[in-house]
């Protein structure tokens, strides 16, 4: 959820400089799965990349791919699997296009190992009020790093050359732990979690006393081929995601309540394993699990939720602990919490990702919401992390340069290509990210 | 920009000096800072206390417009004005408004006009400038204070009533118009609130204060409710109130 705004939407003409037709400056939408304000141009001008998605050209010896940037993540992904290949970075949805992953310069479960998708461009074909860009981590690589994580406010990524991991299978070898309280997903995951490709976490924020922040963790790798049974060695590459079920646009409010996430997660608890070794799950059944039901956010119903994503460095467990036991203290009906370690950050100035611990969950919004939520931001300041602008909605303004302590360098790299500030979105304009909003 | 709760980074009150506007600022900005712009007549000592306050909250900016409610086409000029020289205006909230003296207004009818002047077409005029600058901006809210009062109308202070059910009647329909522009509405209902307005009035069931109407509108804006209710069970009173037949209505003291 998060305020609405209008603007205009109009195609992308790739050839020249960008040119925003109306007063109001011009911003690139994807899919437009931002939790927040981050593809919103108020007044202004919104170009569409997702009628851009033609362009797959898959390099298999070089194992790389040139894709436009409007391409989804989804269509990326039948394309690459069938051919042995994985995306270097996915997250928890697949309905992303690949210009709106850089420009949140998007993680997934495996961080810890091959950080966030910015580390995996090769190059990318930038559109700027100064011209078309070709920019990479040797050419151009103040821009480069500046357009990964920097929200679409240096440009419009054209298409982007992605490194692509091989695979043998489209299964996972997954191992699954359940622990009955915070501490004990801690210590599994830092003792183990590099062992493994891709690891995360669920928390059952509701869970209160001593099962305060009981867990279900969850580690795996690509099987080989010599991993399956014998009967489906023939196939490995299989890939069939599905959307099996529809949520109706009018979903009764109030369904989503305290009472029933408890069941929820009740059910999501009990049902995980004390402990399993080996279990063989599909790419969409690991990466994607929210994907089977489209449309869940409607679940949430017209009043809508929040998300809140913040990153606390390691030595800070302290402060996770506080977190989840404010939430869970208040009673917010959130849903389960997603727990991640996170490994190095890229370069990056505007790049979310920072060693650390990352914790994601749902929020309805109740009354009281703010002043918890501004609570949990001045400690996260506190121990130097900070909060995911893809997925913010309402942190305070002025938090922003302590987050995010490279911005004024971020932004002396974005005046060089828009000196007039034609790139705006509604979250540069509440979060004042370019400089340009100072007085409001 | 308004964020996900509804909070609000610039806001303009037409009818600074009013209490219930100046508690919401106050509630507000304990919330999040935010430049006030405050629109009333020139040299009013309650807009001036409403400035002092928002400063003392921590406000970056506080300044004014005038304009008289008397002359609705200053209204319109005011609103202008604050757009033009501030940019983007995330909250308007219209608080102007008079009570009237009924007896008197009953008596003479230029007394009534001017009750109909400031409460409904001074509104109007208000609703459809900041309207038209909200839905340019593609955002914003426009909170119109409107009264129980005007829900249905009573023998003891129709005139006030009817000139606030028109104007709650207006924003409703500006609400529709505006509807996927960006830029939405929001009605405010309050029951009987212990302010300087009603003061010397024996207060009606219900009766509240303006802090409380504050809080309920920090709250509805948050939840994005189209009408805010202050305090909440009046909407259900006011289910059985519209449907009382009329000479039990009639009756009813108060």
């Amino acid at each position: 959820m998060t305020a609405p705004t209008a603007a205009d939407v109009v195609p992308l003409d790739q050839t020249g400089p960008i040119l925003a037709p109306r007063s109001r400056g011009i911003l690139a939408r994807g899919l437009g799965r931002s939790y927040g304000d981050a593809a919103q141009n108020a007044g202004g001008t919104i170009v569409d990349a997702t009628v851009h998605d033609s362009l797959i050209a898959i390099d298999r010896r070089g194992a790389t791919a040139q894709v436009a940037a409007g391409v989804s993540l989804d269509r990326l992904l039948q394309r690459l699997v069938p051919l042995g290949f994985f995306v270097p970075v996915t997250p928890g949805t697949r309905f992303v296009t690949v210009g709106g992953a850089i420009a949140a310069d998007v993680h997934g479960k495996n961080h810890h190992r091959d950080g966030s998708i910015g580390n995996h461009i090769r190059s990318m074909n930038l559109a700027t009020p100064r011209g078309v860009v070709a920019v990479s981590p040797e050419l151009e690589p103040d821009l480069f790093w500046a357009t990964t994580g920097g929200m679409g406010l240096t440009g419009i990524v054209l298409d982007a050359t992605l490194s692509l991991p091989r695979i043998e299978t489209s299964l996972l070898q997954v191992d699954t732990d359940r622990t009955s309280d915070l501490d004990g997903v801690l210590a599994l995951m830092t003792e183990g979690d590099h062992r493994y490709h891709y690891s995360v976490a669920w928390i059952d924020c509701l869970a209160r006393g001593r099962h305060l922040g009981r867990s279900v963790l969850t580690r795996g790798d690509f099987a080989t081929v010599s991993d399956l049974p014998a009967s489906q060695r023939s196939h490995p590459l299989e890939y069939k995601p599905a959307v099996r079920i529809q949520v109706p646009p009018v979903f009764p409010s109030g369904l989503v309540n305290a009472a029933s996430m408890r069941l929820f997660n009740e059910a999501f608890y009990r049902r995980a394993p004390r402990s399993r070794r080996g279990e063989l799950q599909s790419i969409p059944q690991f990466f994607h699990p929210l994907d089977v039901i489209g449309h869940w956010n409607r679940m949430y119903g017209p009043r809508g939720f929040l998300q809140y994503q913040s990153v606390v460095p390691f030595g800070a467990e302290d402060t996770l602990r506080r977190a989840v036991e404010r939430l869970s203290g208040a009673g917010v009906a959130s849903s389960l919490a997603v727990l991640k370690r996170f490994g190095p950050g890229d370069p990056g100035p505007l790049s979310f990702p920072a060693e650390g611990w990352t914790l994601a969950l749902d929020v309805a919004v109740v009354p009281g919401l703010t002043a918890l939520l501004d609570q949990l931001d001045d400690e996260v300041v506190s121990v130097g992390g900070r909060v995911y602008l893809a997925k913010d909605s309402r942190v305070r303004r002025g938090l922003i340069p302590t987050m995010y302590p490279r911005l004024n360098e971020w932004r002396s790299v974005r005046d060089l290509v828009d000196p007039d500030g034609l790139l705006v979105s509604d979250l540069d304009r509440r979060l004042n990210l370019s400089g340009r909003w100072e007085t409001r | 920009m308004n964020d996900a709760l509804g909070l609000p980074q610039s806001i303009l009150v037409l009818g600074g000096g009013s209490e219930i506007a100046r508690a919401t600022v106050r509630a507000l900005l304990v919330e999040r800072p935010a430049t006030i712009i405050l629109g009333g007549r020139r040299g009013s000592a309650a807009l001036d206390q409403t400035a002092e306050e928002a400063r003392q909250l921590g406000a970056p900016k506080v300044s004014t417009v005038a304009f008289d409610a008397m002359d609705p086409a200053s209204v319109g000029g005011a609103v202008d004005e604050a757009f033009d020289s501030h940019g983007d205006i995330d909250l308007v909230i219209v608080a102007f408004g008079v009570l009237g003296d009924q007896d008197k207004a009953e008596a003479d009818p230029t007394a009534a006009i001017e009750v109909a002047t400031v409460n409904y077409a001074a509104a109007v005029t208000a609703g459809l400038a900041a309207g038209n600058r909200l839905k340019t901006q593609g955002h914003g809210t426009l909170l119109a204070l409107s009264t129980v009062a005007g829900e249905r109308v009573r023998r003891a202070n129709f005139v006030y009533g009817s000139s606030k059910a028109g104007m709650d009647s207006f924003y409703q329909g500006l609400g529709d118009a505006l509807a996927g522009t960006g830029a939405r509405v929001v009605i405010v209902r309050p029951g009987f609130v212990r302010t300087r307005m009603t003061a010397g009035m024996d207060a009606a069931p219900f009766a509240t204060d303006a802090d409380s109407v504050a809080r309920a509108i920090v709250t509805g804006l948050a939840k994005g409710s189209a009408v805010i209710w202050a305090p909440g069970l009046l909407r259900w009173v006011f289910v059985i109130f519209r449907h009382l037949p009329r000479a039990v209505w009639r009756k009813i003291p108060g």
